[in-house]
């Protein structure tokens, strides 16, 4: 028998980024929130400070900050037909684990979606007619523009502290900054990080190829800042310890860096860690939560009862608590009916590696997302009239990550792996190679999916959730055509060796490690046929659960997804606060 | 105060109780005192020193004599066992990492296709014992010596075959153990010293990597200048 709780007003199930600012948000309109994270409290000073964190074996090859696949891991196979398996060592699926979740040990890349990316199907059909979209090809609009999100990507930049140039202010277009970005209200809070060598070099391929190069929006700080909130930052100090690392000087945003300190202090917020929430409970009728069923450390059941259920888990095991507690109905390939699991999407990859010589790019000098980048092949911002896909990808270069147990296989291709000509290859490529990053748009196809596997279980006995995933025909096109952008570029770049990188001509494996960036499962949109969610992340069956995350994206784009995942949390939150405590109730008819 | 004694002090203040519990389950809210200091949990962690913690000397001795294949002693720097790297291996295997803590070990266990990832049994150091057994068998039966007393040439050759996938060792994926060893080999010679390889930072040293750095404010302008910045250790144990 599960002990019971205090009633609250609303619960959090998860607290990383999501959880965070729906927490921040929630809190300030004075309603008493309980988050529940599944690991243990994490903060900078006690546990990666500088004397502790410039362990590349530790943090980056053990993945020590990451969720073990111990505690829970996926089953994959690429197609329906085949049976699925459990990923039992780290792959490309990095969750999140402890206060923070991914939001501790992430890069910072902190980008808006393009207008296009919210409408692809209005769009689409709009621009190349009715035929443009290869078979199976589950294309559809979010129930929300670009212009919705606007203020919200602002305030999300705001308390995130974020580096970057603007491209285009109200309309106006802006020297230097992203010219295909969405008109945004202002510029950045924050000038961008300074740059590298590696920049200077693609800036120069770029200007060659007539392509708009521009500094990508970071989550690094370029200087101190005060958020918002009254949180003060310190500046990035470019040690390069970004991407799986805490960041030990308050410089990369993070819920521990920009949310939690404000939020720690108001009365009306707890956070109960090591407590793991295993199902959402519903009332008799199923069209209400009561609250939920969790187990702390100690191995004992709770219930906690609230008016309202945010589940805001990451990406995947959101998908995964909505199945597992029934609500919504799942996804069936079969007859491609039901919408839980439905479009599921990955980032398209595909890039080339670039050699230089007598260079010296000093790669360890960098940060999270210290990068130049051009977007003139991402999204629609070129014409499709005579390419056989949609969408695109954005190409950058990127400072970061220059560590030598990581870098050991950055060789030019034919260059034995190891022995002496391996030392000798190694020692001069470590100052001389770099690689054109192409990060693309995936739609959801028919055959991708998620749902719960009928064999293997976590630790407490509950399914797996199963990943049926390949590329599909059209994302796979797009990548063919932007790998030789790719390659253009690095011999623009004046890099003596070029060598294209086309992940998606063969089938996908999770061990390849191409991407965190996983989106879909639970997306919201205008038609509940084909949406979870409605265009406020209101789940459509159950009114009181709102399911925060990547999760809800229709279709990734063709960039990092966090901002666009504050986006559309803060502006549920807005909802929320506007709307449903008023009225609570679906905030659109069905 | 140097890196290591304001590690030492703030040693010290986790051992007196001032680091928040992150074990317990807490409740952290508005009325938490969330002390200074450090979680114990969260400290580096130096390999222990001494003998031998999970390797006998008999697979130490092959492990070596591969390791000083796959990063050989050359003009440029020491080889693999001279930078410690088989100490660095007995250290990982005798720890987390050697009994798979973070892997997913339910079954069943099926093999699966490629893109499905490694489905293997045994833990790392279960693959070293028995792939190290098998790997000296194999060249006792070909060749009547054991790897470590093959010449350099026979002993790249048979490496070779094993990366290519043409060397059957019975129980043990020859391929896939051939990959382990060099992922670990390169980890040793590159992570930190206080892991027990990386000797004198012979491995950043010979790519000019400068180690536990966390503040390049002071050179990140000088764009495509040559730096030579001198190494340092979280530990200094180099
Ligand atoms: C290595 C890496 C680099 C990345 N770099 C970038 C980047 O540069 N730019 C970008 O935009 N994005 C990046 N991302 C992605 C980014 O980290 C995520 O998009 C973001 O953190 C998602 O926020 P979230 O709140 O949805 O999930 P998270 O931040 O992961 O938070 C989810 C939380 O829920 C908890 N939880 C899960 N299940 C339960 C349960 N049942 N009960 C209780 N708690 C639970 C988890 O422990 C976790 O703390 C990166 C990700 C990784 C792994
Ligand atoms: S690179 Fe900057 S933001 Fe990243 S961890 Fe280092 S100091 Fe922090």
């Amino acid at each position: 028998m599960a002990q019971q709780r205090a009633r609250v007003d609303a619960v959090i199930v998860g607290l990383g980024w999501a959880g965070s600012l729906m927490a921040e948000e929630l809190t300030r309109a004075g309603l008493t929130v309980v988050a529940l994270e599944r690991g243990a409290w994490r903060d900078t000073t006690t546990d990666f400070p500088p004397a502790v964190d410039t362990d590349e074996l530790r943090w980056s090859t053990r993945r020590g900050m990451l969720q073990p696949q111990a505690v829970e891991t996926l089953t994959f196979r690429n197609r329906p037909d085949q049976g699925a398996l459990p990923l039992r060592d780290w792959n490309c699926f990095q969750f999140g684990w402890n206060v923070g979740g991914a939001g501790t040990h992430w890069n910072g890349m902190t980008w808006r979606f393009k207008p296009y990316d919210f409408q692809p199907h209005t769009l689409t059909r709009r621009r190349y007619g009715d035929k443009k979209l290869a078979d199976g090809l589950q294309v559809q609009d979010w129930g929300v523009s670009y212009d919705d999100l606007e203020p919200f990507y602002d305030r999300f930049e705001r308390l995130a502290g974020t580096s970057g140039k603007a491209g285009n202010i109200q309309g106006q277009a802006q020297p230097g900054g992203n010219p295909f970005e969405g008109p945004r209200q202002r510029d950045y809070p924050l000038p961008p990080l300074q740059r590298t060598r590696a920049c200077d070099l693609f800036d120069a391929g770029a200007a060659k190829l007539g392509l708009h190069s521009f500094p990508v929006p970071a989550g690094n700080t370029s200087g101190a800042y005060v958020n918002p909130l009254g949180v003060h930052m310190a500046p990035c100090t470019y040690c390069g310890y970004c991407e799986f690392f805490g960041c030990g000087n308050w410089s990369k945003s993070s819920p521990q860096a920009c949310i939690l300190p404000a939020l720690k202090r108001r009365p009306n917020f707890s956070v109960l860690t090591q407590s793991e929430v295993l199902k959402v409970n519903l009332a008799a009728d199923k069209k209400t939560a009561t609250g939920v069923t969790f187990i702390d450390a100690a191995g004992r059941l709770w219930e906690q009862p609230a008016d309202i259920v945010v589940i805001s888990a990451y990406q995947m095991d959101n998908v995964r608590l909505m199945l597992l507690s029934g609500i919504g109905k799942p996804y069936d390939r079969a007859s491609g009916t039901g919408v839980v699991g439905r479009n599921y999407a990955y980032q398209t990859i595909s890039g080339a590696s670039v050699f230089f010589e007598d260079e010296h790019l000093n790669p360890f000098i960098g940060a999270g997302a210290l990068a130049q980048a051009v977007d003139d092949y991402n999204s629609d911002n070129f014409d499709h009239t005579h390419h056989d896909f949609i969408g695109g990808a954005n190409m950058l270069i990127h400072s970061t990550n220059g560590r030598p147990i990581g870098m050991g296989g950055a060789v030019p291709p034919g260059t034995p792996r190891w022995g002496s000509d391996w030392k000798k290859a190694y020692r001069d490529s470590y100052q001389n190679s770099n690689s054109v990053y192409c990060q693309g748009t995936s739609y959801g196809h028919r055959d991708v999916y998620l749902d719960l596997d009928p064999t293997y279980t976590d630790r407490h006995g509950m399914p797996l959730l199963r990943v049926t995933f390949d590329w599909n025909e059209n994302d796979a096109r797009m990548a063919h055509f932007i790998a030789d952008r790719a390659v253009e570029m690095g011999h623009a770049m004046g890099a003596k060796v070029v060598s294209r990188f086309e992940p998606t001509a063969k089938a996908f494996s999770p061990m390849d490690q191409l991407s965190s960036h996983t989106t879909g499962g639970a997306v919201m949109g205008a038609d509940p046929t084909t949406s979870a969610l409605n265009p406020y992340l209101q789940s459509w069956d159950v009114h009181n659960v709102f399911v925060a995350g990547a999760s809800c994206f229709a279709n990734n784009g063709g960039c990092n997804p966090t901002g666009t995942v504050a986006a559309t949390t803060l502006w549920a939150a807005h909802a929320i606060k506007e709307q449903y405590l008023k009225n609570p109730g679906p905030l659109v008819k069905a | 105060m140097d890196r290591r004694s304001v590690f030492k002090s703030l040693a010290g203040l986790a051992a007196l109780g001032a680091a928040p519990s992150a074990a317990t389950g807490a409740v952290i809210g508005k009325h938490t005192i969330l002390d200074p200091g450090l979680n114990p949990e969260s400290l580096p962690q130096p390999a222990l020193t001494g003998g031998l913690a999970f390797l006998t000397v008999a697979e130490a001795r092959t492990v070596g004599a591969v390791f000083d294949r796959l990063i050989p002693a050359d003009e440029l720097s020491v080889g693999a066992t001279q930078a410690g790297c088989v100490e660095f291996l007995d250290r990982q295997l005798a720890g987390d990492y050697g009994r798979a803590a973070t892997q997913y070990r339910q079954g069943p266990f099926v093999k699966g296709t490629p893109q499905q990832g490694p489905q293997f049994q045994q833990t790392p150091a279960e693959r070293y014992r028995a792939g190290l057994a098998a790997l000296d068998a194999y060249c006792a039966q070909a060749q009547g010596k054991a790897f470590a007393d093959l010449t350099p040439d026979q002993q790249d050759a048979l490496l070779t075959d094993m990366e290519g996938g043409k060397v059957d060792l019975g129980g043990t994926d020859a391929k896939a153990f051939f990959e382990l060893m060099l992922q670990n080999v390169r980890e040793g010679y590159f992570a930190d010293p206080m892991y027990g390889g990386n000797k004198d930072m012979a491995g950043w040293k010979l790519v000019g990597f400068p180690g536990a750095r966390y503040d390049y404010r002071d050179v990140i302008g000088k764009r495509g200048q040559k730096l030579d910045l001198p190494p340092v250790s979280l530990l200094d144990r180099g």
